[in-house]
This record gives C-alpha cells, structure tokens and sequence, in this order.
C-alpha cells in the first residue's frame, strides 16, 4: 500500500531521523512552520568559509516532513551555500513538476512519489524553505511554507 | 447496540436500528457511489462538509432550468417563482427550528458570516472599552477571531471558558467569568474539533441572568440533534447549510426581532432600503435590513430542499442512529492499541477525534485515502483545542446518518494497516 510514497527508505529516516539535535555552534539558524498541519521544525546550519559544515534539525512533523529535514541534511555537508541553494530547486522541481528525475538529487530521489499526493508536497518541502531563509540571511525570520 | 465481542457487518447491525434503512438512504446521495483508489468510497468528513441528497441537487437544478431569476420587485412570472422558492426556505427554516417569526431568519453565506454579521453590526454598537466578551476554549476559530477583532477595535476583553480533559466546559469557572461588564456570551452548541454538546440551554440562561447576550454557533448541531430556538431562548443563532446537506454558501442567522431592529445594517446595496436619496437613505424592515445584494438564490432554495430532506427522516431518528453509530466507533477505536481519542465528553454527537502514538495525523490521512476513507486531519480550525491537549494536529471521523457501522469496521481496519506501514 502507498508504497510509491512511503518508499523504505522514508520510513527509516522518519522513525529513526539522522541529524536530529541542537547544535550549540551553529552559525545561522531557522524556524519552519507549516499552519496547516502544525508541523514546526528548526534547522541550525554551521557554514564556515562558504561551506555548509555541518546542519542539524530538532522539531515535530509528519513522516514525510520528518524524512525529508533528515536527508536534507545528510545530502547538505560539504556543499556550498551556492550548490545547496541549486539543490533546492532541484528538490522542489522535483515535487512539483514532471520532468526527468535530476541524477544530482542522490538519496533524495525517494521523494519523487510525492508529486503524485499534491496534498504533502508542503511537507516534503518544509525544511528546505527553512534552509533556505537559514542561508539568505544571517539572522534569519521564522519562515513558514505559506 | 452491537459491541466489538460480537463482530458486524453493516447488514448485521441494523437490529439496534431496524427503522433507519441506510443502505435505503445512501441512494439518496450520489456522491456515495464511488470508489477512490479502487476502494469503496468511505466518507467520514460530514463535519467539514455534508454530502447532499438528489433532493437537494435536484432542487438547485430545477431552479436553473425552470424557474431562474431574480427574486424580489420582479412582476414577471419567473421571478415570482424564484421569490416564493426562496422566501418558502425561511418559512420552513422558521418551523425547522421552532422561531417565533420569519422575518428574524436572515439569509447568510454560512456561520461565519453569521457571527461576523453580529459582531459588527451589534457589537460595534454596543460594545465599549471594558466590557466583556465570553467565548469557549473549544471554539472555531469562526467563534474566536470575529471577536477578537471586535475587541481590538473597541477596547473591550475577551475571556474564555475553560474545558477539562475530557472536553466538556467548567459551568463553575463559567459562572465566574459573568459579571455586569458581560455584553455578549459566544458559545459553540456541538465542538466541531471534539464532539462535545455543550449545555447551551444553561449557558444561556446564566448569561442571561448576568444581562448578557448569547450567540450560538449551531454549525455541529443542526444537521444532528433537535434545535428548537423558543425552548433555547438564544438571543442569536446561527448555522451552515452545507453542513445540513444543503450548498456551500447559505447559511442562516437567528436572532431576536427587537435587538436585530436596533442592530445597524451589516452591508449596504439593494434589496436593504426602503427609500433611497443622495440627503438619506430608510432601511428596509427585517430580514431584507440584512440582505444586501442578489443572494445566493439557487442556494437558499437548495437549503429548503435539505431542511425538508432532514424533515423526511425525521431528526429524531437521525439522532438516535447517529447515537448508535457514534457509540459504535467510539468502542471499536478504543480498542486499537495506542490510539488516544481527543474528546471523550460525556455528551456528544458524530465527532470521531484521535492521534496515534508515533504516526503523524497527516500519514494517517494520506494512508486511509488509499484505502477510499475520507477522514479530516489538522487542526480543525481550532488550534487552541490542539493547544490545550497538547497536539499539533487530530485525524478526525465525522459522521452523518449516511455512514454505516461497516464503514467503521472499515475505518478500523485501515488504521491497522496504517500502523503496519509504521510498524
């Protein structure tokens, strides 16, 4: 049953998620809020010299805003706020639109069955908006998906 | 009534309530016939919206097709008949819900609209800087927000009657929030969130012992219990056709003639004056002081049908099958292991509201959708309900007389496969 959705892979990230905690030496920090199902989450980003060192998520969510902030920051270490930005968008054409699954996406591309349940593709994107108002700024809004 | 140590089906069941022929009735209501994702369609979302009879959309239909125009001032033909279809709702909304009189039936979009139209029409008239507005802690946000923008606006404060754990309001801490400084008491008569029926009748009187108004929103209680306004003595009351199985976008407020004749217009437009000059303008008398614009026609007219539907079957009835099937489902989902209903008020009606340990409301949802139940997950729009039992969001069944205890053997045994997902 749905398991185009809740693809193996989503399940073990939601019920045991990666990165979960706070983080005492973050550099920029996050709160993402979805008013329609409640789910709150903040994301601490540590960026030295450009790069994403080191990001970490503590909050309450569905399984698929749950997986989704845990394998947004397993695929974010190492990059550069420029190509964890350009992995953004990819993640959200992704969700939202029907072209060819991006070979850049790696693990994430268990979220492709998403698209298909327009109802949950805010969650799926949750921690990425945060991610995103984490790193235009350093001291960043709350932000929500609305 | 059945019990879960004897099994049934939606055929074995129907001893406890052998008069009230569901399967006879789901004819009634097209929509029911369908499956969703290859599964027979389950609808357990009345509370949100309410499924609607040939009746109903036959009676809209006819009005399009036979009979469309506008009403009022027309002397043609077409238009005569559009106005008789139309006043005819009121008439049968007056006898619906035992008022004293049409003209205090006043056509809205919806409870909302209700509220919204007392709140600025009385309450910016009469509400000044220290006087008090009661609400309840279990509230739509329809009940909440309309007065806390009269309050702001006005400098008047607003206090809340608190609940306990199992959803039912504390009458004591009720009483002790009524002083002389109480304009207005706004009160929910069934919580859509948790199901409970509130004391209405009580809360009523209370207030007006303390010289205070009351409005009660009847969107939850209509379409289950019998609601009659002389016995309540509201002051004002209000309700959603759609939730009654009628259209989206009608409604009615109720309120008594001498205050909605002191109340100032909510809108103005045609149809709302008597004489009009650029120097002055006279308002027409009760209702059409507050029906501004064309109105929703078609939806009035549907409304009646709907009213007339429920007539049919008799409220009574649909109560009582209703009780059955509430009582039903509250057993079968206390047996799934971790599940925790929200909302366990000694007095309820049709509500269903849970979370389970582990597993999101929105997975829960999403995973019964595939299995062609239809349930609402969220918040409810009423976040301080969530707040106060410490939730983000509840998945909630809600019923009508409709369902069927099949059906909540199906919603079980898709909750069991949904905690194998999560297993």
């Amino acid at each position: 049953m749905v398991h185009d959705l809740y693809q193996e892979i989503i399940l073990d990230h939601s019920k045991r998620p990666r990165n979960c905690h706070f983080m005492a030496d973050a550099t920029r920090q996050a709160d993402g809020y979805n008013p329609l199902c409640g789910d709150k989450l903040k994301l601490f980003v540590k960026v030295e010299n450009d790069i994403v060192v080191d990001v970490s998520f503590v909050g309450s969510g569905c399984a698929i805003s749950t997986a989704s902030a845990s394998l947004m920051t397993e695929s974010l270490k190492g990059k550069t706020r420029q190509e964890a930005l350009k992995l953004l968008d990819k993640f959200h054409e992704l969700l939202t639109t029907d072209t060819a699954v991006s070979q850049d996406l790696g693990k994430l591309v268990v979220f492709c069955g998403v698209r298909d349940y327009p109802a949950r593709v805010k969650c799926a994107t949750l921690a990425w908006h945060t991610l995103k108002s984490a790193l235009s700024t350093e001291l960043a809004e709350p932000v929500t998906t609305e | 009534m059945s019990t879960l140590s004897n099994p049934t089906t939606a055929g074995a069941t129907a001893g406890a309530t052998s008069k009230f022929d569901v399967e006879k009735i789901r004819e009634d209501f097209p929509v029911l016939k369908q499956n969703i994702h290859g599964k027979p369609l389950v609808y357990l979302d009345s509370a949100a919206t309410a499924q609607k009879p040939f009746a109903v959309i036959d009676a809209i239909r006819r009005f399009h097709e036979v009979d469309c125009a506008n009403i009022h001032r027309g002397v043609h033909e077409l238009s005569q008949r559009s106005t008789a279809a139309y006043e005819e709702t009121r008439s049968k909304a007056k006898r619906f819900l035992n008022s004293r009189y049409t003209n205090e039936l006043i056509f809205v979009r919806g409870a909302t609209e209700g509220i919204n139209l007392v709140s600025s029409s009385w309450g910016r008239k009469n509400v000044k800087p220290g006087d008090e507005i009661v609400i309840s802690a279990m509230e739509h946000h329809s009940n909440i927000v309309p007065w806390q923008m009269l309050c702001e606006e006005t400098g008047a404060k607003l206090r809340v009657i608190p609940m306990n754990e199992r959803g039912e309001l504390l009458m004591e801490e009720y009483e002790k929030l009524l002083n002389p400084r109480t304009r207005m008491v706004a009160v929910t008569h069934v919580s859509n969130a948790l199901g409970t029926i509130n004391p209405v009748k009580q809360i009523i009187d209370m207030a007006h012992r303390a010289g205070a108004l009351t409005l009660i929103d009847g969107a939850q209680a209509v379409p289950h219990m019998k609601v009659d306004l002389q016995a309540l003595d509201a002051d004002f009351y209000t309700f959603s056709g759609h939730k009654v199985f009628g259209p989206t976008g009608i409604g009615i407020l109720y309120g008594k003639t001498a205050l909605l004749n002191a109340m100032p217009p909510y809108q103005g437009g045609g149809d709302m004056i008597r004489v009009v000059t650029f120097e002055k303008t006279t308002y027409a008398d009760l209702p059409y002081k507050f029906e501004a614009g064309t109105p929703n026609i078609a939806g009035g007219i549907g409304l009646g049908a709907a009213l007339d539907y429920v007539n049919h079957l008799g409220i009574d009835q649909i109560a009582a099958y209703e009780h059955a099937l509430l009582a039903y489902g509250t057993e079968a989902l206390t047996s799934i292991p971790g599940l925790r209903l929200i909302g366990t008020a000694r007095e309820k009606a049709s509500v269903l509201s849970f979370v389970m340990e582990g597993i999101h409301p929105h997975d829960i949802g999403t995973l019964l959708d595939r299995q062609g139940i239809a349930v609402r997950t969220g918040h409810h729009c009423a976040q301080p309900v969530m707040d106060f039992f410490n939730v983000p969001a509840t998945t909630r069944a809600s019923l009508a007389f409709y369902n069927t205890f099949g059906e909540i053997d199906a919603l079980v045994a898709g909750l069991h496969k949904v905690k194998e997902v999560f297993a």
